[in-house]
């Protein structure tokens, strides 16, 4: 089953097939210790640039900054949600720490 | 590749727009089918609807563009009206009630809560009066601003009114132009203060006198790639253009068609001309003006007049810094600025801003850049009776200037970008300041911005504090955060604010403002004002000044305000939102 994925309203937005599901200001968990120095990034969300799906999950990249440093900039594919028979289920994405995938292979 | 924007614009964009528009009205919102809504809404921003954040589907803000600022005698009790039957939403706001009228930073209205079914009616009312939605969203040309006292100024340079009047009209709904690579903001400046703000717009049209045939020829000067958003402000770029009024159509519609067959449509984060300037260089995009859009030879720039600059500047130079007070017109009347804080009055307040200017005035009214209103064209044996107005105490001529000197953007209330609350914490924050906070003597300017994402509307680079909507943590929780800037201003020399303390809870923000400010009046020279006194302070040791701090100041919005469906409802969680609702505003259900 396909899905269609965009970001939306010039990166406020994720949307899955044309629900909005995940929006900027959210304050994320990051597990990439080479977005800074801090062991888990504490990651506020300020636009969204880009969406894909690998395999049921799908992964956003984004720019914001980590509130505890203050680096800003854009870590590698965030997990957002996963796909279960074609409908989007949603990750507490405040509260879990969201492994982030590194590498450009994905496009 | 090029984005799903520029393939919907490809499919429908412009004015045909308005007739699906109209349909999905008469039909009702549930009918626009699932997988075109995207598409749909973003295409509805051409016709001035904005679809409002997620708990608020099926509501809209509605864009009415308003060219120079101006509605003409009898526009504003037919916006007072509008908003009063169709701008109330299911939730009251604790400051503004149910029911107002946004005046905004590019001399624009905005309402909220409008719902699809009701946009026939509206159009009819609004264009009843000549008012129009057309452009105020999208990618085209939005609404023109200008010096809002154009054609009244007694000291102006040129009346630039006719010359936006102009463009407005040959470029709105103009099928060359109505589907540019991004937005499209003009500025058309005549006036000795720079009131248009022209550095921070797309194209910027500003005064200059140039010796054409051996004779003084006064006109505009041209500046290209100025604006404020995402972390990337820009000031408009000298192209070493002069137009005269006649040329002025001619030249700005060949820089909007460059902007079309040039601007950037595979990435919207890298579109607007700012960054093709970037790229280019003012020299080239002369150069490429010159030989691929315009038949005739440009002129080099004239004189200009921005050694003159006051507006927003943050500078004492004897000119003005907003439209605020009583000023004599060049005919004799008056106009009377009245301050709206963060540009926002309720419908009644409307009707009577309405009724008052007909009364006094000739029933024009003005909205500025500054979120402001301007009753024009007051005799001056009725100055007195209309500075007794009711109205006038709620809406100063001579406001406390921490009252004049705040603006803020629209933020979690409605804002799909936002990070933070807005209007109603800029409404606290000055309120508190007044109480509480002393300012230096002789400081009557002194500008507060709130904008509550990098998007930038409530242009937070260009005043002396600057206020950005950010998050932190305080004792582990998350909460809504502010990085405050000082600084800023156009005028002669304009310059963004240096961002020098990130990240401070909102509750700790009127602490640091009110310590910044007794700093400063200990280290203050002579009688410089603030901007003068940051500019000659290291960046560090201003870091030093700021000095977070609680005070008595409460903030009952601390939580993440984009969590809830409306902030100020009494059960603010996504669960309880009643959207997306039909046009009777009764909730749709899956199984209606
Ligand atoms: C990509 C998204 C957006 C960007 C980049 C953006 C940027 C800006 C900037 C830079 C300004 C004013 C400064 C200038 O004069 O140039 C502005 C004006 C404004 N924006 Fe936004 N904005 C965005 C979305 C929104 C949204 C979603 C809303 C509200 C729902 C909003 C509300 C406003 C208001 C009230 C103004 C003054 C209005 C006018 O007359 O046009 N903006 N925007
Ligand atoms: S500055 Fe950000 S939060 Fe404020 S209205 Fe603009 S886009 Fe929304
Ligand atoms: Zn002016």
């Amino acid at each position: 089953m396909s899905v269609s994925l965009r970001v939306l309203d010039d990166g406020a937005w994720v949307s899955v097939n044309d629900a909005r599901e995940v929006s900027v200001s959210e304050l994320w968990r990051l597990d990439d210790p080479s977005f800074c120095g801090c062991e888990l990034p504490d990651f506020v969300v300020e636009n969204i640039l880009d969406v894909g799906a690998d395999g049921r999950t799908i992964s956003a990249r984004v720019y914001g900054q980590c509130i505890a440093c203050g680096q800003t900039g854009v870590p590698g594919w965030v997990p957002v949600g996963r796909l279960r028979e074609g409908e989007f289920v949603d990750i507490d994405r405040e509260r879990v720490v969201l492994p982030v995938r590194r590498g450009d292979d994905d496009e | 590749m090029p984005t799903d924007v520029e393939r919907w614009k490809s499919e429908v964009y412009g004015n045909e727009i308005r007739e699906h528009l109209l349909e999905f009205a008469e039909q009702g919102w549930d009918t626009i089918p699932e997988d075109e809504r995207d598409a749909w809404f973003e295409r509805f921003k051409w016709w001035g609807l904005y679809h409002q954040r997620n708990g608020q589907e099926s509501y809209f803000m509605m864009r009415i563009g308003t060219p120079n600022g101006v509605l003409t005698p009898g526009q504003t009790e037919v916006v007072a009206e509008v908003a009063d039957e169709y701008a109330r939403g299911p939730a009251e706001n604790p400051i503004f009630g149910n029911g107002y009228v946004d005046w905004t930073t590019r001399q624009s209205i905005q309402l909220h809560w409008i719902k699809l079914e009701d946009i026939p009616e509206i159009f009819e009312k609004l264009e009843s009066v000549g008012l129009s939605t057309q452009q105020a969203c999208g990618d085209s040309w939005r609404n023109i601003v200008g010096c809002p006292v154009a054609g009244k100024d007694k000291h102006e340079h040129v009346d630039a009114l006719p010359v936006a009047m102009e463009l407005n009209e040959t470029f709105k709904g103009n099928d060359d132009h109505s589907n540019l690579p991004r937005k499209w903001k003009v500025s058309v400046t005549g006036c000795r203060e720079g009131c248009g703000q022209g550095d921070i717009n797309d194209l910027a049209l500003e005064p200059a006198t140039k010796e054409i045939d051996g004779e003084e020829t006064k006109g505009f000067n041209i500046r290209i790639g100025g604006g404020l958003s995402r972390n990337e402000p820009r000031l408009a770029r000298d192209i070493d253009v002069f137009v005269t009024p006649e040329q002025a159509a001619e030249v700005s519609g060949a820089i909007s068609a460059l902007f079309r067959e040039n601007g950037d449509r595979d990435n919207r984060y890298n579109a607007r001309i700012k960054f093709l300037m970037d790229e280019w260089g003012a020299e080239k995009f002369r150069n490429v003006l010159q030989e691929e859009f315009v038949d005739f030879e440009l002129e080099t720039a004239g004189d200009d007049l921005r050694s003159e600059y006051s507006y927003n500047s943050g500078y004492a130079d004897g000119g003005h810094s907003d439209h605020v007070g009583i000023h004599e017109q060049a005919d004799g009347n008056y106009y009377v600025g009245l301050d709206v804080l963060v540009g926002r009055m309720g419908v009644d307040d409307t009707k009577e801003l309405a009724r008052v200017a007909d009364e006094y005035g000739s029933g024009e009214i003005r909205i500025t850049q500054r979120q402001n209103v301007i009753i024009t064209d007051v005799p001056e044996e009725k100055l007195d009776a209309l500075q007794d107005e009711d109205l006038l105490d709620h809406y100063s001529p001579d406001p406390h200037p921490f009252m004049r000197g705040s603006i803020a953007c629209t933020g979690t209330e409605f804002c799909s970008l936002s990070i933070v609350e807005t209007k109603n914490r800029q409404v606290r924050y000055a309120r508190w300041l007044k109480e509480n906070v002393e300012l230096p003597a002789g400081v009557e300017d002194f500008h507060i911005h709130l904008s509550g994402c990098t998007a930038s509307c409530a242009q937070p680079q260009i005043a002396d504090i600057s206020l950005r909507g950010m998050k932190t943590r305080k004792d582990g929780e998350p909460v809504e955060a502010l990085d405050i800037g000082l600084g800023g201003g156009l005028g002669e020399n304009p310059n963004f604010a240096e961002w020098v303390t990130q990240r401070v809870p909102v509750d700790e923000v009127p602490g640091a403002i009110k310590n910044l400010l007794a700093n400063f009046e200990e280290r203050r020279e002579g009688d410089e004002t603030f901007r003068e006194f940051v500019a000659r302070t290291d960046e560090e040791d201003l870091a030093e000044l700021v000095e977070p701090e609680e005070t008595s100041y409460e903030d009952p919005m601390m939580h993440n305000t984009k969590r809830t469906w409306y902030p100020y409802a009494e059960d603010d969680s996504m669960d309880a939102s009643p959207a997306p609702t039909h046009g009777d505003g009764t909730p749709i259900t899956s199984d209606d």
